[in-house]
């Protein structure tokens, strides 16, 4: 019964719900203007052409490959140190997160939108729909239906890539946990709730995609 | 009146139009036959501007094509195509495929639009699919649900690029119906189109392209009846 013999109290629950929360707006923050960058990044080298394109593939590649944690860490570095801002850790983790969502959901933005048949589209501007259009109307309502899961799989990828926002001094869920395990010495018990709390904020993310997935289907 | 001048246009080293020259006037029904790579197909997306050409000009009604500062999105609202691919955006249903290009290029209000759209549908016979997805129409309905699509813009020209090659062969009529029912109604409309049988039977004229060049044009009693190169006798001998 070792697992409900626990000190832990309710100003401890509490206190993790806090952790919680934080992961929740760190997420939803960077999965927002991450999207928005990314879509606009994926219309971007869709549209160019690879040769012009190949500059913000470069960035948006060094985005993808260097790990995040020396991201966060050189990022916060520069800006406070190079650059003497005075900023929050909390701005440093959002705007790395961001770029971070960017550079994946470029990708799958691009991905979806070069999986719209041309033909489709050329039919578009043959009724004399504009580019712009076309891309509201047509284009990316087709590429999100295709974008979708890769999307909601890079949302709960950042959700818990989020945990590593701790290094600049941002307390999420998991340093909580890691706060309460280092005062109370019951890693699993700690780790087992930490757990359960992730769970709790990925599935309605899971359960909206799978939603939106029927909703499109077109039966 | 849509004039097409000495038109040139080749794709890499291949030329696909050697010098096209043609005029179909208000009302008329060309067709256009010839065998793959003739550049049939793509004289019809360079009328409406859908590819740039090479040297010559196209005028409709007057309005130079490829000029620059031609409003493109604006002449296409004239010119109706229907593509060999079907082509249903398959987000929307078949009232909202028919309603979008209304909405957004004509800026019609709403319950015109669905009007407008409800009409074509029940001239095409798509009366009873109005809120059915494309994606549950078999071939022919989808094709006939394309030409409602281009008809609700009330186009002043119709253009068909092989609009029944992608059907089943029992649902080619029923395309080919829809499309003789608009040609009664004096719509101007040039056909590529492998269907001799139709070419002869609505055509005012036809035309023959044979590797970039229009060999003949004629109308079908004579072009069928007494063709005069060995390329379009070789072609109808292959194709009857």
């Amino acid at each position: 019964m070792m697992f409900f013999d626990t000190a832990l109290t309710t100003n401890d629950l509490i206190f993790l719900a806090r952790g919680a929360g934080m992961t929740l707006v760190v997420t939803a923050i960077s999965v927002f203007f991450g999207t928005i960058m990314g879509i606009a990044f994926g219309i971007l080298r869709h549209q160019i052409g690879p040769w012009w394109a190949a500059p913000l593939t470069l960035v948006l590649d060094i985005f993808r490959s260097i790990p995040l944690l020396i991201q966060l860490v050189l990022a916060n570095a520069f800006v406070t140190t190079v650059l003497g801002w005075r900023i929050s850790g909390f701005t440093v983790a959002c705007a790395v997160l961001s770029l971070y969502t960017s550079a994946y959901c470029a990708e799958i933005v691009r991905g979806g939108i070069e999986a719209v048949p041309p033909t489709l589209r050329r039919a578009a501007r043959s009724l004399g729909l504009t580019w712009r259009q076309d891309m509201t109307s047509v284009t990316l309502p087709l590429a999100a239906r295709i974008a979708l899961p890769s999307w909601i799989g890079l949302a709960l990828g950042v959700m818990k890539d989020s945990a590593l926002v701790y290094v600049v001094q941002v307390v999420e869920l998991l340093k909580s946990a890691q706060i309460l395990i280092t005062r109370l010495q019951e890693p699993l018990f700690l780790l087992l709730i930490c757990g359960l709390f992730y769970f709790l904020i990925s599935f309605p993310i899971a359960r909206l995609g799978g939603y939106l997935e029927r909703k499109w289907s077109n039966d | 009146m849509i004039e097409i001048e000495n038109v040139r246009k080749s794709f890499g080293p291949l030329e696909v139009l050697k010098g096209i020259d043609l005029t179909v006037a208000k009302g008329e029904v060309l067709t256009v036959i010839g065998g793959s790579g003739s550049g049939k197909s793509t004289l019809l997306t360079c009328i409406n501007g859908l590819e740039p050409i090479d040297s010559g000009r196209i005028l409709v009604d007057g309005t130079e094509v490829h000029a620059r500062g031609t409003d493109l999105n604006k002449l296409r609202r004239r010119i109706g195509i229907v593509f060999q691919q079907f082509n249903a955006f398959p987000h929307l249903t078949v009232l909202e495929n028919v309603m979008l290009a209304q909405r957004k290029v004509l800026g019609r209000p709403k319950t015109e639009a669905e009007a407008e759209a409800v009409r074509q549908l029940n001239h095409v016979g798509l009366g009873d699919k109005l809120k059915v997805y494309p994606g549950r129409l078999s071939g022919g309905q989808q094709q006939r649900m394309a030409i409602a699509r281009a008809l609700a813009m009330s186009p002043d020209y119709m253009l068909f690029d092989e609009v029944t090659s992608a059907l089943d062969p029992q649902l080619v009529g029923e395309v080919l119906d829809t499309l003789r029912l608009l040609a009664s109604e004096g719509m101007t409309m040039i056909c590529v189109t492998h269907e001799m049988k139709f070419a002869r039977e609505v055509s005012d004229r036809v035309a023959f392209f044979h590797q970039g060049i229009m060999a003949e044009i004629a109308p079908p009693a004579q072009l069928f009846g007494a063709p005069e190169s060995a390329e379009l006798r070789k072609f109808l001998a292959a194709t009857a």
